[in-house]
């Protein structure tokens, strides 16, 4: 069966190694921080301007000036710190950040990606997702492999605007997860009971199978 | 000692002028200048082109300043909370221009460092690129940007002094250090007016000399934009 989105963040969440500093975007990405293991030491750094984020505020302890990149109320973990917008795009750009995990609205066979605008729509803007894809050198992409026609959002070739050229290493979708590689898409693991014929018929962009899929382990 | 201190936020505003750059620190609705915002909505002035990462809610940010429709341009990353913005975009009022977050950050540090330009890798083979210099360095592809040129710097602080010094707090510091310093003149308005020699300068996050005017607000509303909170079990 596909993967609903808790269950894609959560095989997201086995990606997470000891010692990585992890941003996190928003929606699915989000949800990958409760699922990091609770043995391994990670820090989460959020673009707005803080490394060492926790979770959400007890009711009544919210405050305006400690936020994160979605604008919602946050606390901090011991070790934290704050610093300017300049700094945190320091730590993306400069590659100090381990991994970055972000959705997609499609991403192409040579790893390209478009999240960002779809014309004709309102355009709300990049934010930080531009400097993240030019930069980060681990990048994991939470999607679902189609859009709700059932068209492939996985292509030979985005449509939309794009927000980086060539930038994507690892999808993990509604069906799959899947390594770019300079041959296309290969296909790494299984949903559980979703058969290569189906990953097969989702997946517009070149699909590589190299002998026996296994199915994902949580 | 220089001496930043203004006596309000009238005096901190003088020489604004209809068409105008501005830049406006914040990240969503934490740690804007509301002060000055509120007296550049009192001043009526129009055809401001304004740097700033988001452009306020319906009514509050620079929200209040794009009813009155005193905003021509927009310069920022993100600008998805607001109705009235997308109605102007949409009818042409209002001229938006789209950057990487990461760019405006270090558009306003570059204007603030002395640099006239950066090569920032974000946006290279999109659209964000078009007609601009890119060049090749160490086999990867980056993208000319210009340092920002902007007439006042309004920023918000969490405590200050006369030299002109400044402390933020949690993530409302955000872009108010990088635009300091980065326009003619830097207007820092700050919770909290300390008497000098009460800052423990191992501890200043931004040192006067980068800041022309300062006062302490009248009230800071500090709107939360989407709270969000746990229960307790």
């Amino acid at each position: 069966m596909a993967l609903d989105k808790n269950q894609i963040a959560q095989r997201i969440a086995r990606e997470v190694q000891d010692g990585y500093y992890v941003n996190l975007g928003i929606g699915i990405p989000t949800l990958v921080a409760n699922y990091v293991r609770e043995d391994i030491d990670v820090e989460f750094q959020s673009e707005n301007g803080v490394l060492g984020m926790g979770p959400f505020p007890y009711d009544g302890e919210e405050d305006a000036d400690i936020i994160n990149a979605g604008k919602q109320t946050i606390t901090t973990l011991p070790g934290a710190s704050f610093f300017d917008s300049a700094t945190s795009f320091s730590m993306i750009r400069g590659k100090h950040v381990d991994l970055t995990i972000l959705g997609a609205m499609e991403v192409a066979e040579n790893g390209d990606i478009a999240n960002w605008k779809i014309p004709g729509k309102m355009v709300k803007g990049m934010g930080g997702a531009m400097d993240l894809v030019a930069s980060a050198e681990n990048i994991i992409v939470a999607m679902m492999h189609t859009n709700r026609a059932g068209e492939s959002k996985l292509l030979k070739k985005c449509s939309l605007p794009l927000t980086g050229v060539g930038c994507v290493k690892k999808i993990v979708s509604n069906l799959a997860v899947l390594e770019v590689t300079a041959a296309g898409f290969k296909l790494l693991e299984r949903a559980p009971g979703v058969s290569v014929e189906e990953i097969q018929a989702a997946t517009e962009g070149a699909l590589i199978v190299d002998g026996d899929i296994p199915e994902m382990k949580f | 000692m220089i001496t930043k201190k203004v006596t309000g936020v009238d005096a901190a505003l003088e020489g604004v002028e209809s068409g105008m750059t501005m830049m406006l620190g914040g990240f969503g609705l934490s740690g804007i200048p509301e002060n000055s915002i509120a007296k550049l909505v009192a001043l009526d002035v129009n055809n401001l082109t304004c740097i700033s990462n988001n452009a306020g809610v319906d009514d509050f940010g620079l929200g209040l300043l794009l009813q009155k429709k005193q905003i021509k341009k927009m310069v920022s990353s993100y600008v998805g909370e607001n109705a009235e913005f997308e109605r102007q975009m949409l009818s042409g009022e209002l001229d938006v221009e789209l950057i990487p977050q990461g760019t405006l950050a270090e558009r306003c540090r570059a204007a603030q460092a002395g640099f006239p330009a950066i090569y920032t890798p974000a946006g290279y083979g999109t659209e964000v690129a078009e007609g601009k210099e890119t060049r090749e360095f160490d086999g990867k592809m980056y993208v000319l940007e210009h340092a920002f040129k902007a007439d006042f710097a309004f920023v918000k602080a969490w405590k200050g002094d006369a030299a002109g010094n400044l402390v933020f707090k949690g993530t409302a510091r955000n872009f108010n250090p990088n635009m300091c310093g980065a326009a003619t003149i830097t207007v820092a308005e700050v919770e909290e007016l300390v008497p000098v020699g009460t800052l423990d300068p191992n501890q200043i996050h931004i040192p006067g000399i980068f800041v022309q005017r300062i006062f302490q607000g009248e009230t800071y509303e500090k709107r939360i934009e989407q709270r969000t909170v746990r229960t307790r079990d």
